[in-house]
């Protein structure tokens, strides 16, 4: 049966004791995403370091499927307490990852849990729910100033941000 | 109305062949189980052999050119209207094509903003400020934004019918929500979430006192109910023709006869004219007006294939058939624990759309497992976000049934769901 490799055990514990759930202060932007097939939807917050150059907190309230909840919770994990230009990377390996159709083999050494989500993408359907999350997140980031002065963060010759942005249906509100 | 049935009157199995999608496998060779023609029906091979058929010897323009296809082509194309007027008890002319539902109710309602600059005949179309568009709780998207946007364009006002615990409307305030001010009343037939069957001639007689218009969204009802407007004291009703066995890219507007004399146009362009100058056009009568451009002529064909099929079974056969599934499915919901049905609990004024919750399961994940199974359902809001938040549901799971389906097919899902709530460990 396929399904326990799309919703691998990671995946199940994050989404019955999801991590560092709940809204904290002091943040530097939030922002409510949806998507708009299923009606999930996150309000995530980021802080950053006072340099802006590192991701101090991010934390959120979010409705929605396993994998969205799951994939938010394992994001808040992998991201949290990094540099912004490490998080941009994990971030855009993970959207390489799940818009795939599994055609790329995840990089464990940058995606550690998250490659439990590999599994995704082999159900086109279920990919905007393991991007809700991120795009929030990426969103925030944006809005927090952590993204701007970074535009060689990642080595694929195109803006991260703007790969982050445009392959996503969910819609800022 | 309702019949209860120890049995369905339909011969499914006899009925299966006909469609020959339903015999293929899903994922990892499941046989599929298709619980979803709310969204959209699968289509008999009578269907694309008739489109086939017209394609390959027929295919030309309609309503123009002297030569022998053309008029085969016009030939065909004015025969699924004719068809379609008798499937539902309509005059040949009050049947209009458009893309699908979707337009044919966008139709209506530009066709009322652009009353504002027609002449004088138009006048009962005009709406503005201190006017009313009366909708409801339960509308679809396709019957909501369209007058939400008219309501925008004009100053009028939306207002609508709040939804009672139980999935029906709240007619309580009727005459305080259909005031002396409205203009149209614009409500859903069969719900496409709740399953609810509206009482039409009840709020068309409210709309009827105060002279308002009324516009019903029959994409459920059409696909699976004898249905005659003449039995329906209503003014336009639309449904579309892939919900009813026939194929995409066509949907039906039905307008009272001296209604769509007198309604302005929507699409403006060619075949919809009479008399064109550069400043100025005068328009065909309807329905030719308001079927700008190349209309959908293979897919009008296919429809009409599907009229035929679906009048061979006979509506009332189909109605009959589908409240007995309904019957037996909310009774087997009624037994697994933690599911709860959105809409009515039983199938007094209930259609064949069976909208659940299952706790602890997010139904994306309960259609995940099903999918694993086979078995074909919508999850999500339903393109009716407004009834998820009245019932305080993110989204639920839709069980949908046509003539194809049987009660192997609802064992198959609840089996699915107890297999569901094993998987994720939700059961005590």
């Amino acid at each position: 049966m396929k399904l326990e490799q799309m919703y691998q055990e990671i995946i199940l514990d994050h989404y019955r004791s999801p991590k560092n759930k709940g809204l904290r202060e002091p943040y530097g932007a939030e922002v409510h995403h949806v998507n708009p097939t299923c009606g999930d939807e996150i309000t995530l917050r980021v802080r950053l370091t006072d340099d802006g150059t590192s991701v101090d907190d991010i934390s959120y309230e979010a409705q929605g499927c396993s994998i969205s909840q799951a994939s938010v919770s394992v994001m808040t994990e992998l991201l949290t307490g990094h540099s912004v230009e490490h998080d941009l990377e994990v971030a855009t390996a993970f959207l390489a990852m799940v818009q795939s159709r599994g055609t790329v083999e995840p990089d464990e050494e940058i995606l550690d849990d998250a490659v439990a989500f590999a599994g995704v993408a082999r159900y086109p359907a279920r990919v905007k729910c393991a991007l809700l999350g991120w795009m929030a997140w990426k969103d925030a980031l944006a809005q927090a100033g952590g993204a701007i002065d970074l535009p060689d963060a990642v080595g694929n010759q195109t803006d991260p941000t703007k790969d982050l942005a445009s392959t996503n249906g969910a819609v800022h509100e | 109305m309702s019949i209860q049935l120890d049995a369905s009157p339909l011969d499914v199995q006899a009925i299966r062949p006909d469609f020959p999608l339903l015999a293929r496998t899903v994922r990892d060779g499941a046989p599929l189980i298709y619980l979803d023609s709310g969204a959209t029906s699968q289509k008999p091979e009578i269907v694309l052999d008739a489109e086939r058929e017209f394609v390959l010897r027929s295919n030309a323009p309609v309503h123009r050119g002297a030569y022998a296809l053309g008029e085969e082509a016009t030939d065909a194309y004015e025969a699924a209207r004719g068809a379609v007027a008798e499937f539902i008890g309509a005059a040949f002319s009050e049947i209009v094509f458009t893309k699908n539902a979707t337009e044919a109710i966008n139709l209506v309602a530009y066709a009322m903003g652009n009353a504002a600059t027609a002449g004088v005949e138009a006048e009962r179309f005009r709406v503005g400020p201190g006017d009313r568009i009366v909708v409801t709780e339960m509308e679809h998207h396709a019957n909501l934004l369209p007058w939400q946007q008219l309501a925008q364009r004009t100053g009028a006002e939306l207002v609508w019918l709040s939804l009672t615990p139980d999935g029906r409307l709240a007619l309580d305030d009727l005459e305080q929500v259909i005031n002396e001010r409205t203009k149209i009343v614009a409500f859903v037939h069969q719900s496409n979430i709740l399953g609810t069957i509206n009482p039409v001639n009840l709020i068309a007689a409210r709309a009827r006192s105060v002279g308002a218009l009324v516009l019903l969204d029959a994409c459920q009802s059409v696909p699976h109910m004898p249905f005659s407007v003449q039995q329906l004291d209503i003014d336009f009703a639309v449904f579309s023709g892939h919900k009813m066995l026939g194929p995409s890219g066509i949907g039906v507007l039905w307008g009272r006869q001296e209604l769509l004399e007198v309604l302005p146009p929507f699409l403006t362009g060619g075949s919809m004219i009479e008399q064109v100058f550069m400043d100025r056009s005068t328009f065909a009568p309807p329905p030719q007006r308001f079927e700008a451009g190349t209309p959908p002529i293979s897919q009008a064909v296919g429809l009409h294939a599907a009229v035929r099929y679906l009048s061979a079974i006979g509506m009332s056969q189909v109605e009959a058939h589908e409240t007995f599934l309904t019957e037996y499915l909310l009774g087997r919901l009624g037994e697994v624990d933690g599911v709860r049905v959105i809409g009515p609990p039983s199938v007094v004024e209930r259609g064949g759309a069976v909208s659940f919750v299952v706790d602890g399961i997010h139904p994306h994940d309960l259609g995940q497992v099903l999918d694993d199974r086979g078995v074909a359902v919508r999850v999500g809001h339903h393109c009716a976000w407004p009834v998820c938040r009245r019932y305080g549901v993110q989204a639920t799971t839709r069980a949908s049934f046509y003539v194809y389906n049987d009660v192997d097919d609802l064992d198959r899902l609840v089996e699915g769901i107890g297999a569901a709530q094993r998987f994720f460990g939700v059961l005590a």
